[in-house]
């Protein structure tokens, strides 16, 4: 009967968002490696960049505070920002290699 | 019971959306993925009355970003034949090996700690929902010299994405 009890109050604290917030990152880092296609890597990255929001969010919850959820705007800026640039630069990466692959940017070898 | 439901609702559909992103091998799927991810992840930052940031990430992740992702999938089309042999010898292997550590190390913390870790302070009551005015409250006093920099730092990104995606060479050759 207790246990019974116990599975139905299940109360859901930080730990099992941290816990989420680090299955989604190392997810998305998982992705950052095994893909070649630059345009899956950028989205693994905001996979990432979640992931660390998350933890931002519920610490704010956590410790009774605002400043979790204000600095999320910044990482969701920087994000954007950093999204703007990199399509860039695949789009213009596309127009002389007519592909999106990583493993054939060679340019920069030294 | 309803408080763990609604946590575990949109967990599962972050995980789902999140394996959907990096095994899909259709680009516009994995877009999907990402738009089911980010929505799910909306949903549980109302849980934690975060209710302004849900909204943000609504507009900005899952509508604004995810369309420029749709958008350069259009231009540069779906790369079906995407290479799949590794340049560095027993990558997927090493990262694989990489990553069952991480999920395995946090599953024993987790599991021997009955999910109830000591995380230094005792968590605090805390009620007040993320409305605008709660975050404007901060946002524009306490935070307000980031605010310029990051504003700054938009500024600089669009216009170094105008000239990274200007074709100089084929405005020159038209003229």
């Amino acid at each position: 009967m207790t246990q019974r009890n116990e599975i139905v109050m299940l109360e859901v604290t930080t730990d099992w968002y941290l816990t989420l917030a680090a299955i989604l990152f190392s997810i998305g880092f998982l992705g950052m490696m095994i893909r070649k296609n630059a345009l899956i890597m950028f989205m693994c990255i905001e996979l990432m960049l979640n992931a660390v929001n998350l933890t931002f969010i519920s610490a704010s919850k956590h410790f009774g505070q605002v400043d979790g959820q204000v600095f999320v705007f910044f990482v969701l800026v920087v994000a954007a920002a950093e999204v703007v640039v990199g399509l860039a630069i695949i789009v213009s990466i596309f127009r002389k290699q007519s592909s999106a692959s990583v493993d054939v940017l060679n340019v920069s070898r030294g | 019971m309803i408080e763990a439901l609604l946590f575990f609702a949109p967990a599962s559909l972050i995980i789902i959306g999140a394996l959907i992103v990096i095994f899909a091998k259709n680009p516009v799927h994995n877009a999907m993925g990402l738009v089911m991810t980010l929505v799910s992840l909306a949903i549980i930052y109302i849980t934690l009355n975060a209710t302004f940031v849900a909204m943000v990430q609504m507009l900005v992740y899952a509508g604004a970003v995810m369309t420029l992702f749709l958008f350069v999938i259009m231009m540069i089309g779906v790369d079906k034949k995407e290479q799949t042999t590794d340049s560095i010898k027993g990558q997927t292997f090493l990262v694989s090996g990489v990553f069952l550590i991480l999920i395995s190390l946090l599953a024993y913390v987790a599991i021997s700690s009955d999910f109830k870790w000591d995380l230094w302070f005792p968590p605090v009551e805390f009620d007040a929902e993320g409305t605008p005015q709660l975050i404007a409250g901060v946002l524009f006093t306490e935070w307000i010299f980031p605010f310029e920099i990051i504003s700054l730092l938009l500024i600089v990104a669009t216009a170094a994405a105008i000239a990274l995606a200007y074709d100089t060479k084929k405005r020159n050759s038209n003229a």
